[in-house]
């Protein structure tokens, strides 16, 4: 069994792109600030797969498509996932519909990654979950992990996919440590959710740094004798569908809590797959804990009411739990 | 990866390409007329095409924008198999999905098509560092084909800034054709701009009569050399004009009579006849023999394509994903 060791989200992503140059030769990584960030692997692998960047986005990300498309395995860091918007044309226009418009002719393997999410009062020009956007885009994969050991997972995965791959980084998850192994050929496969709580009376789904609020919530229910059961997504696109409804099989009940806004969202989507794929096993409604249809404030008051808090996702437990014992 | 055809060799073989373009995109308009698709027609422009194609070599790639036709056909393309995917069809080189706007085909070298103004621009630096990184055949270079009209787009900037400063081997080719859909340029940009724009990142420029087609393998042929010598960019501004309109139907009242002849006078083919008249390397039997060669093998093309089977619908989601 191979070592696992401590070490930061940050550490993990820069471990997983070490191993994974060392792998192929293929993958580079360019990015506004790659080169200065990972010295370590510009010693290790050269400027010519270790590149900086301008501060423009479209032209980097467009530049990772047309590299993809003619055999390298591009990982790009956009820095923060609001500056996507400036990159949507290459990824959504080109990675996302050239191979299907050209009839299969292409490939687009790479690595898009940004930052996101609440905890650092950026204001909303820097913290934007805009996941669910690329979700509803065809042709790319999206993912966005909780923990150490899935940031190196899922970024491994990521690369030696051979589609273009969103990889939202929560930036409060960075600094947060976690055991992680050091076996090069350790992959968490894109669409696995993994269920970080085992329960019986409520399903709760989430994805990122919303994971932990999840458990936290679930530590607290587990007090007052409620069973819950935590379901980690880890890639948004593809959908692990199968974990969720047999999870909601024999919990009978879901909330899908998550920072990025309701509206078409990802628990819009669970809502919709449920309802659909396990009606008759719902003992109440599905419950959504999102953030507002709002831009995200920079004040750290207004930014945690954003949040969905473990208090919320306790209360709004007991208040499905109350309904559904009143209906019985 | 098939080998590209040889480079026409000679200013006859220049000619036959242009008028086949050319009667391959009257044909489409025809079809449209009689409800097929609409397309980017590229009427006008031939001379741009054949020449910046003609100095090309196999081991290049093209990287193409909507109005590709001239590109393909001048790459080999068979019109049978581009009538085919315009027409929706599986033997289209895209299998239908494509249509006319986005055709690539990658046995002939054109690599990556993009119809949204710019996102050519935005792959072509790619695609040419991986070429410099050691994935496409040696020595091979890029040429990315865009218009006036992306050339105010910022990715047009972003371009250039990077293949200059990555020392990319990219043959920057704007075919400056005076409308961009339906707005003059010069109501978009100052006269000269794209040249200076260009000139001022640096790189090789130079500004060539895009409807003569030597006068444009002249110059395509000296930046070339230019890139394979020292691997770093270079850029063509080939002023032309878009005869019809931008897209079909397109009846161009907006389009001055008078702008129209004067560009017509100009014509890229009827300015190769003449050359090859005034050498002596074609009559006034010889051009209606071609004429009428060509036509055929255009008829017999879109029996072919309208022949060809359509998609079966459950193929839908397929090449999705990889």
């Amino acid at each position: 069994m191979s070592t696992m060791i401590q070490m930061t989200a940050a550490q993990a992503i820069n471990l997983a792109l070490r191993e994974e140059m060392r792998r192929d030769p293929d993958v580079f990584l360019m990015g506004e600030g790659s080169a200065t960030k990972h010295r370590d692997l510009v010693d290790a692998f050269g400027p010519d797969r270790v590149r900086n960047t301008p501060l423009a986005e479209a032209i980097i990300a467009g530049t990772a498509v047309g590299a993809a498309a003619s055999g390298l395995r591009p990982v790009i860091d956009l820095l923060f996932a609001p500056f996507m918007t400036y990159a949507m044309d290459a990824l959504v226009n080109s990675a996302g519909k050239l191979r299907y418009l050209s009839g299969g002719q292409f490939r687009f393997p790479l690595v898009a990654m940004g930052m996101t999410g609440t905890g650092w009062c950026v204001g909303a020009q820097h913290n934007h979950n805009i996941e669910a956007m690329f979700v509803h885009t065809p042709g790319v994969k999206v993912v966005m992990p909780s923990e150490p050991a899935d940031f190196k997972g899922l970024l491994k995965a990521a690369i030696r996919d051979d589609n273009p791959v969103l990889f939202f980084i929560d930036l409060g998850l960075l600094c947060q440590e976690g055991e992680v192994t050091e076996d090069p050929d350790f992959i968490i496969p894109l669409g696995k959710a993994a269920i970080r709580r085992s329960g019986d009376d409520i399903t709760l789904v989430s994805y990122a740094k919303t994971v932990a609020v999840c458990l936290q919530a679930a530590r607290q229910l587990a007090e007052r004798g409620i069973s819950a059961e935590v379901v980690d997504l880890r890639s948004l696109k593809p959908l692990d569908e199968n974990t969720v409804l047999d999870s909601v099989r024999k919990t009978g009940r879901l909330m899908v809590v998550h920072e990025a806004s309701g509206l078409c969202g990802i628990a819009a989507e669970l809502a919709a797959l449920v309802s659909t794929k396990a009606f008759p096993s719902l003992r109440g409604p599905v419950v959504r804990l999102t953030g507002p249809d709002a831009p995200i404030p920079s004040s750290w008051a207004l930014e945690q009411a954003v949040v969905p808090q473990p208090e919320r996702v306790v209360n709004a437990t007991l208040e499905l739990l109350g309904a559904a014992h009143s209906v019985n | 990866m098939q080998q590209a055809p040889k480079t026409p060799p000679s200013p006859l073989t220049r000619l036959e390409t242009m008028l086949l373009i050319r009667a391959y995109e009257h044909q489409l308009v025809e079809l449209q007329k009689n409800g097929a698709p609409g397309t980017c027609t590229s009427v006008g422009q031939e001379a741009c095409a054949v020449g910046v194609v003609a100095a090309l070599e196999s081991r290049d790639r093209i990287v193409t924008n909507h109005r590709s036709a001239g590109h393909l056909i001048a790459r080999g393309a068979e019109p049978r198999r581009l009538m085919a995917e315009v027409l929706g069809r599986v033997d289209g080189y895209c299998g239908g999905r494509s249509g006319s706007l986005h055709i690539s085909a990658r046995e002939l070298g054109v690599v990556l098509t993009s119809t949204i103004v710019g996102g050519e621009l935005s792959m072509a630096p790619g695609v040419a560092l991986a070429q410099k990184m050691g994935k496409g055949e040696p020595g091979g270079i890029v040429a990315v084909f865009f218009g006036d009209g992306a050339a105010c787009e910022g990715i047009f900037h972003e371009a250039l800034n990077l293949a200059v400063q990555w020392q990319l081997p990219l043959l920057f080719v704007c075919e400056n054709n005076q409308w961009q859909a339906f707005v003059h340029r010069l109501e978009t940009m100052p006269d000269n701009a794209i040249a200076n724009w260009a000139k001022g990142h640096g790189l090789p420029v130079e500004t060539v009569d895009g409807n003569d087609a030597e006068a444009v393998l002249e110059a395509a042929a000296h930046a070339i050399a230019h890139i394979r010598q020292g691997g770093s960019p270079a850029f063509l501004e080939l002023v032309t004009y878009r005869q019809r309109g931008h897209f079909e139907p397109d009846d161009q009242a907006y389009v001055a009579p008078a702008e129209l002849d004067y560009w017509r006078a100009r014509d890229p083919i009827d300015r190769q006849v003449q050359r090859l008249k005034a050498q002596g390397l074609i009559d006034d039997n010889g051009l209606t023999a071609l004429e009428r060669q060509t036509q055929a093998s255009i008829a017999t093309a879109l029996a072919f394509a309208q022949t060809s089977p359509w998609p079966a619908p459950e193929t839908l989601t397929d090449h999705v994903y990889a």
